[in-house]
């Protein structure tokens, strides 16, 4: 990738408040132009990244480069990113065309040009007919449109979005998702967009970093992410899995020999930085395909099973007693296995993956 | 049942039906207490005055002549306009003005920064503010003479440490009276402001500097017009009373800072007092105050609009 697809150069960034590190060190490249989706759980330091790029934090060590020139000195008024905050922050003694134009006043533009490209922007968020009112007039949904409209009027290089969903219900929040997404690709601004919300991430983002206890865990396209997690933190936290004591005999080449609970031998593809010796496997629950109990599979027994409508969860326990979760599409069966009935469990070597821990 | 909702009214309806009932003691005590005598005020600044105080039963316009027209010394001569009286409400709302005009600039900065301290903390501060108001204000005024007179411990301070060579004579000047004013009013400015920033959204003022503001810029567009409300309640609580102000002028000033309230106050007191012509400085003093309060009721009933 050249230098000048890059829109944010996030380099060895630290940020400590007193002894404590909310980042160690985190580096990313965020390219021009796409959406890029910082995910994690509450506490990883996604929103302190973010907050750092805005310049509302000062960071501790390390550079955030814009084009290649180092912002992080800057304070926020002198960067060309805007932001899109958690609960909105749009000015209450201001119209929504004053709210939209706050910008670029601030950067110059007459009032008349400055109202011309505001209305510009409400059109393409559906609110211009909204344009006289005030934020506290507005829904919910009209307000996260009007907030997205100001950050994006001024034409940033970069737009930050901090949990903007999270103060929708679930239905808006579907459809606005679609509609940023949208946007997203209408403006070419590369959108870094926090979230712990993993749904949310895979179906919007070009790419995710998952984050966790101020460190970067992985990076990459969503499908990378959920098909070839690289640790157990990724693993678990995006999706649902089972993650299987195993015994890896040899690693050579990205693929892993190794050995399931109960001795049965399994080859498959290996994370970077996976080691011979105890590890551990991840097989998502609706790749674990079951059967009567049989040479090459791995047998066990039932517990329970949930009917959750297009699928059936069956909680089942392996032989050592570890529990391993299977999902069953829902094709109309006549029977579920039942509780302590024994099940024969084949995992393909494409769907069980080794980690790097 | 008893407390039941009757028949057709929703509960918020029940609930919110007892407000009227709860406001009957305040309206009684208002009736009692303020309406009736400030009518009785009014009524009586169109009496003839009793040369030892009191009025007699007799309708004159005589009071407000009096106020706002000279007629010589005898009475006689063609009215042109009297500016003693004028002079002195003059003097006092600008006087007013200047003292919540300084209770802002320091009132301001200590609301902020009481409303930006821990929230534990905040008490803590509030506290120490309505400090002085534990103590009577005409004690706290006496004291402040105490301390700005010409050998008090301020100038011997002063004199002490040689930025002075000869005491400052601070007494009986505007410099006083104003002292005296903010001294006495300060609280009610810095409280509702506090009030207001404590309740600011500082994700506004983030907002404000992501889209390229600069510290003052925020302060001006954004910050300012948001708290505004406690900024005008303040001046008002602090304007309003420093206005019909007695204590402070007449303790601190002298004769050139004679203020409306002095001027009222000494109408009732004494022998020498003239009690219709009291009350007619009373009801104009009233009505300046009444006519700042409506146009300050009607911008903000502009506003909600």
């Amino acid at each position: 990738m050249d230098q000048h697809s890059v829109a944010v150069d996030v380099d060895r960034v630290v940020k400590r408040y007193g002894t404590v590190t909310a980042l160690h060190g985190v580096s990313m490249d965020i390219r021009q132009g796409e959406f890029f989706t910082l995910l994690g759980p509450s506490g990883c330091g996604k929103t302190t990244l973010l907050r750092c790029i805005a310049g509302f934090e000062d960071v501790s060590e390390g550079a955030i480069r814009l084009k290649g020139e180092d912002i992080a000195p800057l304070p926020p008024h002198k960067r060309p990113v805007n932001t899109v905050f958690q609960q909105y922050a749009l000015f209450p003694h201001m119209t929504v065309l004053e709210n939209v134009s706050f910008g670029l006043r601030r950067r110059g533009w007459s009032d008349r040009d400055a109202s011309g490209r505001s209305r510009e922007v409400l059109e393409m968020v559906r609110l211009s007919d909204f344009a006289k009112r005030r934020p506290g007039q507005l829904s919910g949904g009209q307000q996260q449109r009007v907030a997205l409209a100001r950050a994006l009027a001024p034409g940033p290089e970069v737009l930050l979005l901090d949990e903007p969903l999270s103060a929708l219900d679930l239905k808006l929040r579907q459809a606005v998702r679609v509609e940023l997404k949208q946007i997203q690709r209408e403006t070419g601004i590369a959108f870094v967009f926090v979230t712990h919300d993993q749904e949310e991430a895979l179906t919007m983002s070009d790419r995710i970093a998952v984050m966790s206890e101020g460190r970067v865990q992985q990076i990459g396209s969503p499908r990378a992410i959920y098909e070839a997690p690289q640790n157990r933190f990724v693993a678990d936290f995006i999706g649902e899995t089972n993650l299987l004591d195993v015994t890896v005999t040899s690693v050579s080449a990205g693929m892993a020999e190794l050995e399931l609970p109960g001795g049965l031998p399994l080859r498959c593809p290996a994370a970077e930085g996976a080691v011979q010796g105890a590890g551990h496997v991840s097989v998502r629950p609706e790749r674990i395909a079951i059967g009567a109990p049989g040479a090459g599979t791995l047998p066990a027994t039932v517990a329970d099973h949930v009917y959750l409508g297009t699928d059936i969860q069956l909680h089942a326990k392996l032989d050592d007693g570890a529990p391993i979760l299977v999902r069953m599409q829902n094709a109309g069966q006549d029977s579920v296995p039942e509780a302590g009935s024994r099940l024969g469990l084949t995992i393909e070597a494409g769907a069980a993956r080794l980690l790097a821990d | 049942m008893a407390g039941a909702a009757p028949q057709g009214a929703s509960r918020s309806e029940v609930y919110r039906g007892n407000g009227p009932r709860l406001m009957l003691p305040t309206w009684v005590f208002i009736g009692i207490f303020l309406v009736l005598p400030v009518g009785l005020m009014a009524i009586y600044s169109f009496l003839t005055k009793e040369f030892r105080g009191g009025v007699i039963w007799e309708f004159t316009w005589a009071a407000y002549d009096q106020f706002f027209l000279d007629r010589g010394l005898f009475g006689d001569e063609p009215p042109s306009i009297e500016w003693t009286y004028i002079g002195i409400f003059w003097r006092s709302i600008w006087q007013a003005g200047l003292a919540t005009v300084l209770c802002l600039l320091i009132g301001f900065p200590t609301a902020w920064f009481i409303a930006t301290r821990e929230a534990s903390a905040r008490p803590v501060w509030l506290f120490l503010v309505t400090i002085p108001y534990w103590v009577n204000l005409l004690i706290r005024t006496v004291s402040m003479k105490f301390l700005i007179r010409d050998n008090g411990p301020l100038n011997e301070f002063l004199l002490w440490t040689g930025v002075i060579s000869d005491p400052l004579s601070l007494i009986n000047t505007n410099f006083a009276v104003q002292l005296g004013l903010f001294y006495s009013y300060l609280p009610f400015m810095v409280l509702p402001i506090y009030s207001a920033v404590e309740r600011y959204d500082f994700a506004l003022s983030e907002a404000a500097a992501d889209l390229y503001s600069d510290n003052w810029t925020t302060l001006r567009l954004v910050i300012l017009p948001v708290v505004k409300p406690g900024i005008v309640a303040g001046c008002i609580l602090v304007f309003v009373p420093s206005l019909g102000a007695f204590l402070a002028p007449d303790l601190l000033g002298g004769a050139k800072t004679f203020m409306i309230g002095s001027l009222i106050e000494e109408q009732f007191k004494g022998a020498a007092g003239n009690w219709p012509f009291g009350a007619a400085a009373a009801m104009i003093l009233l009505s300046i105050v009444m006519a700042v309060l409506l146009l300050h009721a009607r911008a903000q009933s502009k506003e909600a609009s």
